[in-house]
């Protein structure tokens, strides 16, 4: 079954390795993940600042696109991405008439029948299962795994992980050896779209995410979101300035770590595109060790 | 020739505003059989019954339609005026036009088409009717009340002074419920203990009163005036007759680290236990679970040490059944636990201790004697967060409903904390004060102007440790939602009332309704507050909703003065609603064939068989028969009857048949 992906344009700009990494991890489980054909910017930020039916329209013509393709699933890892075009479709279904008038001004067919998957419930469907038949290196690293705020909110409208207190993505590392700390700042906020107007105030919040992350014993972070990732990992100097100290914490993104635990290489998952460089401790597993000979349960027609 | 006549209520604008009463009355009256046909503002007012019973006499009514709201209400103030002048009161039936239809449809002709062909149906139905007398039924003159706390003691004590019979019937080792565990009780600030523990012991010693407690309702028969309980009183592994109390055993059981339920797992209690110092009755229990010889087979140090061999491993649980003419369920709230607070740390962080927790910290017989200190190291806070609404008004996290009594015990305990640490800050997330309550909202200011609680409007996002303190993120929204950072030694978190624990089981096994919340539900939740939908079953207290101590108590009172009604009549009437099984004339008897079907099925054991027999004595046929006493009118036996031989009175197949076939007639 082909799976949609709807990169959005941070995966392909600011953010290619976490696009990179995304098409690695599936091509090494054999999932045939294929790019939606001229899509759009899903609106971002601006878009719902500035206009409803545009912030409407535009999610709204990515998934007339998927659905026009045959996607029964749309991948959307960038978090921004999936609160939007999850928004759209949510609200769509709610309000025919306004469903009516999207459709209207879009000009496409448009049911609102694509399930939207972000990335960790990607991973939980088709990865984590098959994951000890590939792993090859254990990622025995404690790492800090942090949501954001767009990944799991609002609630009412993702209805995925809890919302205070989310864990789907630790499961996913301690699938893969990794040790989650438990820490505070899980779902706290970034600074999110500050990352370019007001990057004292992104050196504040994400240093103290960074802080508390550093003090708890966290080796380094784990994001699925490419603005989380940015502002901790690009913005590592106003972060610095605001801790007033060094702090060489790496951030990951899930889908690196997890090729990492496969053996992928490091430039297949972009890793050398990080600003703070990637040194992670010897995990005492034998890191030159052969694949190990990789026998999978038979797969059967469904 | 049927003689019905038709009432059209305007329910107010109810139903006027919607449906054309007037237009309704209009087309009725050309109804074949209709006799006499109106419309009037308020049918169930004093003039609106006068209309109808003048109506019946004038016109020779032999049959009447209300057409007006739901029929649950108002029926019965229908079928008295029609009785009052003359006409049987089954021969009147209700049309619903206000809940079936003015109320879920907008103003227009079809809507008023819709309202008459309801009335239409119901007209067709009067019109098959027949004259039905009430049955008449004995009341057994003893009251069950189950659930032993403030409003299960108070029902008792009413009920039994009252001059009645009163079995009550605790799951715990001792009645006193939740204001047992508390320590001092708003708005006057005086001790729980003190004012509760005479009445306990007056339940004790009352000679109408039977305590059974560690005893739980298992099943429940019958109806009202004739209900049979089934009682599990699980084994106390003691004689209670023999034991006099001494509390030897206690001291010398050596499995003492179990966590107290009493005081909310603050202190701990060995396997054999009085569950606290005041307890009724004051004998232990043991506790199977911890206790070394159920689990391990050895010890038996109680019974060594028992003065009077008081100590029976070997007691089984016993079973009884008894018989009652009415029931108070007064099973009581329990409050949200741990999991549901992940980001509160609550669970995972000993400090953080939700209120009925803090209330054993306040309460002098409480595990440090009435010293705030806090559990995860004894020292007293300094800085203590009380955190309103953790849970409740909540809809993310399911509860949306108020719990009503936390804005009140916090602002208490706030005034507790700051008697006690003159020193120590006591900080208020609240999102509103709800202090509707006789003194109620003065006692709130008194803890913010006197004892200088500082209230900020806001929600706590987020606790988590560091270096030793509680971080409490939180916003204030009257200062345009600033982020607010408090260094907080001890957390308490007002953590929403919820139903009880086996709420829902106990529910289906007494055949009450309940809500989404698993809370019993009331009749009416304004006019018939301490009914349930299940005849001569009453509620008080926290079981409902989340109630304080007042509250509890009068609807106690309320339920207890119900059942004193109920019992002041020797015998009951009964809606005869009830199944038939036909019968004919020779040599035929009965269509029913005697399959015996509808004696399977009924839940309500009502199926007999009867032998018809010749004069000789021979049985000529045995037919199924009805117990009136027993039916309850489900009907589970019309439907599964293959001769169709049972119908139940009122509801019989022919009046149903009219009214679907009056709904397909073209008008």
């Amino acid at each position: 079954m082909k799976i949609g992906l709807y990169p959005g344009c941070s995966l392909k700009g600011s953010s290619r390795e976490y696009n990179e990494s995304v098409v690695a991890i599936a091509k090494a489980f054999n999932i045939d993940l294929v790019e939606v054909q001229d899509w759009n910017c899903c609106g971002a930020t601006a878009a719902h600042n500035l206009s409803k039916e545009l912030s409407l329209a535009l999610p709204a013509r990515i998934l007339a696109l998927a659905e026009k393709e045959g996607f029964e699933e749309l991948l959307v890892p960038c978090a921004a991405c999936y609160s939007r075009l999850s928004v759209t479709q949510h609200e769509l279904n709610e309000d025919q008439n306004l469903k009516n008038k999207i459709i209207d001004i879009i000009g496409m067919d448009y049911k609102g029948t694509t399930k939207i998957i972000n990335v960790i419930q990607f991973i939980d469907k088709y990865i984590t299962d098959q994951i000890e038949y590939k792993m090859f290196r254990p990622f025995r690293h404690d790492v800090a795994c942090y949501y954001g705020c767009l990944m799991v909110r609002p609630h009412d409208i993702l209805k995925f992980d809890r919302p205070e207190d989310p864990q789907s993505m630790d499961k996913v590392m301690r699938k893969i050896g990794a040790n989650p700390i438990d820490w505070a700042f899980k779902t706290e906020c970034c600074g999110a779209g500050f990352s370019v107007s007001r990057t004292d105030i992104v050196g504040k919040l994400s240093g103290k995410l960074i802080e508390d992350a550093s003090d708890r014993g966290a080796e380094l972070i784990i994001v699925a979101c490419p603005m989380c990732h940015s502002n901790l990992d690009m913005r590592r100097a106003e972060i610095e300035k605001y801790l007033k100290k060094k702090n060489k914490m790496p951030v990951l993104y899930i889908t690196q770590a997890i090729g990492l635990a496969i053996g992928l290489d490091e430039k297949t998952l972009g890793l050398q595109r990080h600003f703070v460089p990637v040194v992670l401790k010897e995990t005492g597993d034998d890191y030159k060790a052969e694949k190990k000979e990789v026998t999978q349960p038979v797969e059967t027609e469904e | 020739m049927a003689r019905i006549g038709v009432f059209i209520c305007h329910c107010g604008e109810n139903i006027g505003a919607t449906v054309d009463c007037a237009k309704v009355a209009e087309v009725i009256k050309k109804v074949p059989g209709v006799a006499f046909s109106t419309d009037y503002k308020y049918m169930c007012s004093d003039p609106g019954q006068t209309l109808i019973k003048d109506a019946i006499k004038e016109h020779n009514l032999t049959g009447v339609v209300v057409a007006a709201c739901s029929p649950r209400m108002h029926e019965p103030t229908f079928r008295k005026a029609c009785a009052e002048a003359g006409l049987n009161p089954y021969l009147c039936e209700m049309a619903n036009l206000r809940e079936h239809c003015s109320w879920v449809h907008e103003k227009g002709d079809v809507t008023t088409q819709k309202a008459i062909d309801i009335v239409r149906t119901l007209v067709e139905k009067v019109k098959r009717n027949v004259a039905l007398m009430p049955i008449k039924v004995p009341v057994t003159k003893r009251a069950l009340v189950i659930g032993g706390g403030v409003a299960g003691i108070q029902a008792s004590l009413d009920i039994a002074n009252a001059g009645h019979q009163v079995i009550l019937v605790e799951r715990e080792p001792s009645i006193g419920g939740h204001m047992s565990q508390l320590s001092e009780t708003f708005p006057t600030l005086d001790c729980s203990q003190c004012i509760l523990t005479p009445r306990m012991v007056e339940v004790a010693q009352h000679p109408n009163i039977t305590l059974y407690t560690y005893a739980e309702v298992e099943g429940l028969d019958g109806f009202i005036g004739n209900f049979k309980a089934k009682i599990r009183r699980k084994s106390k592994s003691i004689d209670e007759k023999t034991c006099t109390g001494c509390g030897l055993c206690t001291t010398k059981c050596p499995t003492k680290k179990i966590p107290s339920e009493f005081e909310q797992g603050l202190g701990n209690r060995p396997a054999i236990y009085v569950p606290f110092p005041q307890a009724v009755p004051n004998k232990p229990v043991i506790d199977k679970e911890h206790c070394r010889y159920y689990t391990q087979g050895k010890c038996r140090v109680c019974e060594k040490v028992c003065p009077t061999k008081a100590i029976r491993f070997d007691q089984p649980d016993e079973i009884m059944e008894v018989e009652v003419g009415a029931i108070v369920i007064c099973t009581g709230f329990n409050i949200l636990r741990p999991t549901f607070f992940p980001e509160y740390g609550y669970g995972k962080y000993k400090d953080v201790i939700d209120g009925l927790q803090f209330e054993r910290l306040a309460s002098a017989s409480g595990p440090t004697l009435g010293a705030i200190r806090r559990p995860s190291d004894g020292k007293e806070p300094k800085n203590v967060v009380f955190i309103a609404c953790a849970g409740s008004r909540d809809p993310a996290k399911g509860i949306e409903y108020c719990s009503k009594i936390c804005c009140m015990y916090t602002a208490k305990h706030t005034m507790l904390y700051k008697h006690k640490v003159h020193d120590g800050t006591a900080y208020v997330f609240y999102m509103d004060i709800r202090a509707g309550g006789k003194m109620y909202e003065e006692f709130v200011r008194r803890a913010i102007a006197e004892d200088g609680a500082q209230y900020i409007r806001g929600r706590v996002s987020t606790i988590y440790e560091k270096d030793g303190k509680l971080i409490v993120k939180g916003a204030d929204t009257l200062l345009g939602a600033q982020p607010v950072e408090i260094e907080a030694d001890m957390v308490v978190l007002a953590t929403a009332g919820i139903s009880n624990d086996g709420a829902e089981e106990l529910a289906q096994r007494l055949h009450v309704s309940y809500d989404q919340y698993k809370f019993f539900a009331e009749a009416h939740p304004k006019l018939k507050p301490v009914e349930t939908n299940t005849a001569g079953i009453f509620l008080a207290g926290a079981c409902q909703a989340p109630k304080d101590i007042p509250e509890s108590v009068a609807a106690a009172s309320g339920a207890a003065s119900k059942v004193a009604g109920l019992f002041s009549n020797s015998e009951l009437t009964r809606e005869p609603l009830i199944a038939v099984v036909n019968r004919t004339a020779p040599p035929l008897f009965s269509t029913c064939v005697g399959c015996f079907m509808c004696q399977t099925v009924c839940p309500y054991n009502a199926i007999e068989r009867e032998e018809i027999k010749a004069r000789d004595g021979k049985v000529i046929k045995t037919v199924a028969k009805i117990n009136p006493g027993l039916c309850q009118g489900c009907g589970t036996c019309v439907a599964l009857c293959r001769s169709k031989s049972i119908d139940i009175q009122g509801y019989t197949g022919n009046q149903v048949f009219a009214e679907v076939m009056a709904l397909l007639e073209e008008d």
